[in-house]
């Protein structure tokens, strides 16, 4: 081994198990190609076989060298990684630079009891992995970094989090199954019915390709479902974290104060169950990629849920004022015939708000701290009517609030108010960032102080006991929640206060 | 806040137009000479004068379109924010506060080099945001480089 430069005590190993999930993965498939090819081949051929061995020893091989070079330490300021044995690879993650630690376990993982540590950390291109680790040195090493991370001492137990919301299993698979890829593929199982009435030959011909097509949808299902599967969402002092998955589990945080834009997603099929899903996109890494500027992450805060969840959540996540929404003028209909029925937009001084579609509503808002251009566009039969869409536009590709159809002395002081608001809102935010900490600045709180959140009442979730929980307004760390209501108890690293509850009691 | 001083929209440079009228006579002027002499070359003059005058109605046209846009195109530099608009067909308004940018680029290809022009373009972290002016002489794109990147330094603002 090469580059230990110096000595830095507390190294520790991976677990000794990862060697075999991690080659679990390919061998599966590689076992059952094996087996295949050996019935097909007969019994006599044995030198095929070596081959497959062959593989699979490398393989396994590879992975026990992998773990044997792979190491980490925390030493309560930074997380080193090394790895690699002959391009040795040496990685130095300081722990104030973390944005979210996430925590996955594939299926052969969760069964072994190991799970695999990604750290996201600011200005990194992607994530750094631990893999694998068992689950309660993960964990712990988890609580350990984030409670660093937010100055509190190592020994403090991870935060408790607030549940939020739940998504039963029976919601969710009824959600995938109403969405438009089944519904297309059951118009065709109907038509082929209908055509093997006519024309056997025909139907079988047709349902060779069916088949396919089928198998990919119900793929498609399946994934979702599996990903989805047990969705819980919970409100935790370094944003929100949320729980997922079926066969592999992933755990994750999204950081409230990285929010770029909220959509809410109401398709045409569920919205006869009131349901709609709320998603959110995150900055990605700044000054990467040189035409596209940063990525977007799009993440969802809600695969599925009632409108009650998702207001409580889009509270939590853009704070409870609501924009008064306008609708666009009657002149708008010639250019929009469709989707004019649910066109609509407002803002006022933090927020954007914007609806548009007609199969699939899309509501979105944004934040004008985040804004990062306002564009008016008006093209040929816009101008012939005299409207104009306002644009307001967030970090990532075609993300943004669109003000469609506005008329045109509208739009012009649209462009106008939506930059003075932006601007205003992005020089409050740096004042209070030159104040507070950096948390502060991270986070974008449109809301002032005083104003009202929806408590977190009427929400499917197994609602928790009385005790200290992330203020869910924000403006403080934490909370005391006594079991049915937020109280007036608050806490700020380590030292409490007193501020009216922001909840109606 | 900033009670809006009369803000002076300030046009593209005139070399601009220039260039482009040269590239479309330059076009124009092959395509010409190339259809002529296959028209000759068949042995029909008519033929020959005809695909001249189609060519220049195409070149007038051209010019007629190059003029409406480099007319429209115009930016302003205003306290907080860089205002540029453009198009004839579809308008557009872009503004990007300066505390948004990412980082100014300068462009010149190899005609614009001849015609000692440059254009810059200002990056945020939206892909759609689009400011982009041509056609500024170097002095100028310079000047207006170093001026954004010394307003985005100081207004600086976090994702």
């Amino acid at each position: 081994m090469t580059g230990e430069g110096r000595t830095v005590v507390g190294w520790q190993r991976l677990n000794p198990l990862s060697p075999v999930v991690r080659s679990g993965r390919g061998l599966v498939p590689l076992l059952v190609l094996a087996g295949l090819s050996t019935i097909h081949a007969g019994h006599r051929d044995t030198s095929e076989y070596y081959i497959w061995v062959g593989i699979i020893v490398f393989g396994v091989v590879f992975g026990v060298i992998h773990w044997f070079v792979t190491r980490w330490a925390f030493d309560g300021a930074t997380l080193r990684i090394e790895t690699g044995l002959v391009r040795r690879d040496s990685q130095q993650l300081p722990v104030a630079r973390i944005q979210a630690v996430d925590l996955v376990s594939p299926f052969l993982a969760r069964l072994l009891g190991l799970a695999e540590l990604r750290i996201r950390v600011a200005g990194a291109k992607s994530a750094n992995h631990l893999a694998y680790l068992s689950l309660p040195v993960a964990t712990d090493l988890r609580a350990r970094l984030l409670a660093t991370h937010h100055g509190l001492d190592q020994s403090v137990p991870e935060p408790d989090e607030l549940p939020a919301a739940m998504v039963p299993p029976g919601r969710l698979l009824g959600s995938v199954l109403l969405s438009a890829s089944t519904l297309g593929a059951a118009v065709f199982v109907v038509a082929l019915v209908v055509l093997s009435t006519v024309s056997t030959a025909a139907a079988t011909a047709v349902a060779g390709s069916l088949l396919v097509y089928l198998l990919g949808i119900g793929q498609g299902i399946w994934r979702r479902f599996n990903e989805q599967y047990r969705f819980t969402v919970a409100l935790a002092p370094d944003g929100i974290r949320v729980r997922r998955g079926l066969l592999s589990t992933v755990s994750e945080t999204i950081p409230t104060g990285r929010v770029q834009a909220v959509r809410q997603i109401e398709p045409l099929l569920w919205r006869m169950f009131g349901w709609c899903r709320l998603e959110v996109d995150l900055a990605g890494v700044p000054g990467h990629g040189r035409s596209g500027g940063s990525g977007r992450v799009t993440k969802a805060l809600l695969p599925v849920g009632s409108h009650e969840s998702a207001l409580y959540l889009r509270r939590v996540v853009i704070g409870p004022v609501e924009p008064p929404l306008s609708r666009p003028s009657e002149r708008a209909h010639l250019k929009a015939p469709f989707s004019y029925h649910f066109l609509a937009a407002g803002h006022d001084d933090a927020l954007a708000v914007a609806v548009t579609g007609r199969v699939q509503k899309v509501t979105c808002w944004v934040p004008l701290v985040k804004a990062q251009s306002i564009r008016k566009v008006q093209g040929p039969v816009q101008r012939a009517l005299g409207l104009a869409t306002v644009h307001v536009d967030v970090a990532g590709k075609r993300v943004g609030a669109k003000f469609r159809d506005r008329p045109v002395e509208e739009a012009d002081r649209l462009v106008e108010e939506l930059a003075a608001h932006s601007r205003g809102a992005r020089r409050t935010v740096s004042l209070a960032g030159a104040g507070g900490g950096a948390d502060h600045r991270a986070a974008p709180r449109p809301a002032g102080p005083g104003a009202p959140l929806l408590p977190p009442a009427p929400i499917e979730a197994p609602v928790m006991g009385p005790g200290w929980f992330a203020d869910p307004a924000r403006s403080h760390q934490w909370r005391y929640w006594d079991g049915t209501a937020w109280t007036e108890h608050v806490s700020d690293d380590g030292v409490t206060g007193v501020d009216p509850s922001p909840s109606p009691r | 806040m900033t009670s809006a001083a009369p803000t002076a929209w300030i046009p593209l440079s005139r070399t601009l137009m220039k260039m482009r009228v040269t590239e479309i006579a330059v076009v124009g002027a092959v395509l010409a000479v190339i259809a002529a002499t296959i028209a000759l070359a068949e042995g029909s003059p008519v033929a020959a004068l005809g695909s001249v005058v189609a060519v220049a109605l195409c070149g007038a046209g051209a010019w007629w379109f190059v003029h409406n846009r480099f007319r429209a195109w115009g930016y302003c530099e205003r306290d907080e924010d860089l205002e540029v608009r453009r198009g004839v067909m579809v308008q557009r308004l872009s503004v990007v506060p300066y505390g948004r940018m990412q980082f100014v680029e300068i462009t010149a290809g190899p005609v614009e080099r001849l015609f000692g022009l440059a254009t810059v373009r200002l990056h945020t972290a939206a892909a759609a945001s689009d400011a982009r002016i041509p056609g500024l002489d170097p002095h100028e794109a310079a000047r207006l480089r170093d001026r954004l990147a010394a307003l985005g330094e100081a207004k600086a603002a976090g994702l």
